[in-house]
């Protein structure tokens, strides 16, 4: 499949990637709800229950707590299990197996046992589908020690992002933005494999440092575009994994255009934006020309009408206003 | 890997001096702990299972070695009687190194590899999805072992117990699930927060197999045991026992029991496992003069052997306290 140039989906690229993991590694299986003959909520996965069967695709009852913790604990049993929660709003209903069980068990059991699960969710605005269904909290997630969180935004890392998270021998949470699903775009054929662990350089510039991950990266280098077309070189930086937070990519990008944005579609308030902003200063203060910006997502549920919802959440246009404001200009 | 147990118990007197130094070893062990608490040795919380030691030492007679088990916060017995050595789980409550969790678990997070003890699990049902997921791997992996959970009556009224009967007899998962009903969650009395008292009723609407066993009775629980854990081995899919038992003890060391009487204590006191089944073999001519006496004598040297070990066992040193937030090996 890799021979060449080759134009893809986001969703195919993703499908791709559990289709590989299946077929490489015995101990991989799937479950979460509607994954198998429905063919996935966001049809990532579908075909696969007809190639690899119901023991390894296995469509559960709404019980994301069970079956959450049931792919903990087949990760204890030596499986490596990768859980589908549909969004990142049905997770809460996991959250105590996420939080008290996958992110603890390794320290509190003395390094004894590893939880090598990967649970991938939807997450993110824009499809009109209001505040139960478009949250983006996949920053609470990047708050809590023990846990992995990556956010891949682009087609390579959909594609490679999976393998480097079910070799990971800790819980990693996979972040997929909703937007995405549909983008298409070409995967060279040298692309991946790729870490999770590190941020990286989308777009080079000098005059300020765009920071962003996920579902918000082509938003910023739409705005990146318009900003170089009034002569200001944005460099913009893809965090794709928030925990760890590679700090170090921004803080050497922040050294060298001494400005800062943070563009996050979660909420301001106790934020990884909020997060983002106090490493800079921790680590750049001194370098830098101006404050640090930050485009959020408005402080309400996230409405359903269309433009309500375009309202709240970071625009462009938003990002050019926030990126001139902290240059003075 | 292991020969699975046979379906019935064999009360040969070795098996049967066997079940009763299980018993005395962990009732012991606790009042050993109290002490260690008033002495400030053991801090934080301390869950006591006094009163309901023949669950663990009945059930477990059914287990192999390649069958995993999980616990609560009240699984001092559970740990000892799955084997997880005296030693490390005494300087686990001192929380020192050499505990059976590195010191950083205490009490309620008792976790040995060796004896496929996966804790210890301070959330009330937390840990039955773990068993879930446990049983599924061993399913999955065409293993022979099997998931037990063990869980208070208040697990019931979390939809984790719900969730996950339903799912693990959807999918005929080996798991045993042990509910050691004592009457009270904390300090609400199972009447006062069920519609269904009655709680294996409440398995069966989900298919589970589910029987009531005296849990006062270390030979039913273990002949219970033997038999339910017999069908699942056999792909019976999950089953359900429910160990009616009760707590001697306050719910923790903080609690002045405002909500049960005296009276009731006092009168669940004559069913006391260890009393009743010493009587018992001693009444069937089983047990001999000396036999208790030895069997205390033995245990409060092990005791006193594990008190020492976590006396001269190490605090983890504070620069290690990040260590093991991650695990580093590639999986």
């Amino acid at each position: 499949m890799t021979e060449g140039t080759r134009e893809i989906t986001y969703r195919d690229a993703v499908r791709e990637a559990i289709r590989e993991a299946l077929l490489t590694d015995p101990r991989v299986f799937l479950m979460g709800e509607d994954v198998g003959r429905y063919g996935g909520c966001y049809a990532v996965t579908k075909g696969l229950l007809d190639e690899f069967g119901s023991e390894r695709i296995r469509d559960t009852p709404l019980s994301e707590s069970a079956f959450v913790g049931a792919g903990i604990g087949a990760a204890l049993g030596g499986m490596r299990p990768i859980v589908e929660i549909i969004t990142v709003n049905f997770s809460l209903l996991a959250l105590d197996q996420i939080l008290n069980n996958a992110a603890t068990i390794r320290h509190m059991s003395g390094g004894q046992f590893a939880v090598p699960l990967v649970i991938r969710m939807a997450t993110g605005a824009g499809r009109q589908l209001a505040a139960q269904h478009s949250h983006s909290l996949e920053g609470w997630y990047a708050h809590i020690p023990g846990l992995k969180v990556v956010t891949p935004a682009t087609l390579e890392d959909a594609r490679f992002m999976l393998a480097a998270a079910l070799t990971d021998p800790n819980p990693v949470l996979i972040f997929e933005h909703v937007m995405l699903y549909n983008r298409s775009g070409v995967l060279p054929p040298d692309a991946g494999p790729v870490n999770i662990c590190s941020a990286i350089v989308r777009r080079a510039g000098q005059h300020v440092t765009l920071v962003t991950y996920g579902g918000t990266l082509l938003k910023t280098l739409d705005a990146a575009e318009t900003l170089a077309k009034e002569g200001i070189e944005a460099e913009v930086i893809d965090l794709r994994v928030l925990r760890p937070l590679d700090a170090e990519t921004v803080l050497t990008s922040v050294r060298k255009t001494r400005h800062a944005v943070i563009i996050d579609e979660g909420w301001r308030s106790g934020s990884l934006s909020a997060e983002l902003s106090a490493r800079i200063m921790e680590g750049a203060f001194w370098e830098l020309d101006g404050p640090v910006g930050r485009v959020c997502s408005a402080e309400v549920p996230i409405p359903y009408p269309h433009h309500l919802e375009e309202t709240a959440l970071p625009q462009p246009a938003a990002i050019v206003t926030a990126a001139k404001a902290t240059l003075g200009s | 890997m292991n020969k699975a147990p046979s379906i019935k118990p064999h009360l040969t007197r070795e098996h049967l001096l066997g079940l009763l130094r299980g018993m005395i070893r962990i009732r012991r062990f606790e009042e050993k702990c109290v002490e260690l608490y008033q002495q400030e040795k053991i801090r934080g919380f301390l869950h006591l299972y006094i009163g309901e030691e023949a669950i663990p030492v009945g059930a477990m007679q059914a287990f192999t070695a390649a069958d995993a088990v999980v616990a609560t916060y009240r699984e001092h017995g559970h740990a000892l009687a799955r084997g997880v050595s005296m030693d490390a789980v005494m300087a686990e409550m001192y929380g020192k190194a050499e505990g059976c969790s590195r010191g950083r678990g205490g009490s309620m997070h008792l976790f040995d590899a060796a004896t496929r003890f996966y804790g210890g699990n301070a959330i009330v049902a937390g840990g039955l999805p773990l068993a879930v997921g446990l049983a599924l791997a061993e399913k999955m992996d065409k293993r022979e072992g099997i998931a037990a959970c063990f869980f208070g009556e208040g697990a019931v009224a979390e939809g984790e117990f719900h969730e996950c009967l339903n799912l693990s007899e959807l999918w005929r998962l080996p798991v045993l699930f042990v509910c050691e009903n004592n009457l009270y969650a904390m300090g609400t009395r199972l009447e006062r927060s069920e519609s269904q008292p009655d709680i294996h009723i409440k398995a069966q609407s989900y298919n589970v197999p589910a029987e009531v066993v005296d849990g006062m009775d270390v030979v039913a629980v273990e002949a219970a045991t033997r038999r339910v854990c017999a069908a699942i081995r056999g792909g019976g899919g999950p089953a359900l026992l429910e160990c009616r038992t009760y707590r001697f003890r306050a719910h923790s060391m903080f609690d002045p029991q405002l909500y049960r009487d005296k009276a009731e204590v006092e009168e669940w006191k004559h069913r006391d496992p260890i009393d009743r089944f010493a009587s018992w073999m001693r009444e069937t001519g089983v047990l001999h003069d000396g036999d208790v006496a030895a069997i205390e004598a033995q245990v409060a040297s092990e005791i006193e052997h594990s008190v020492a070990f976590a006396e001269s066992s190490h605090w983890e040193p504070a620069a290690e306290l990040t260590r093991d937030v991650y695990a580093t090996e590639e999986a």
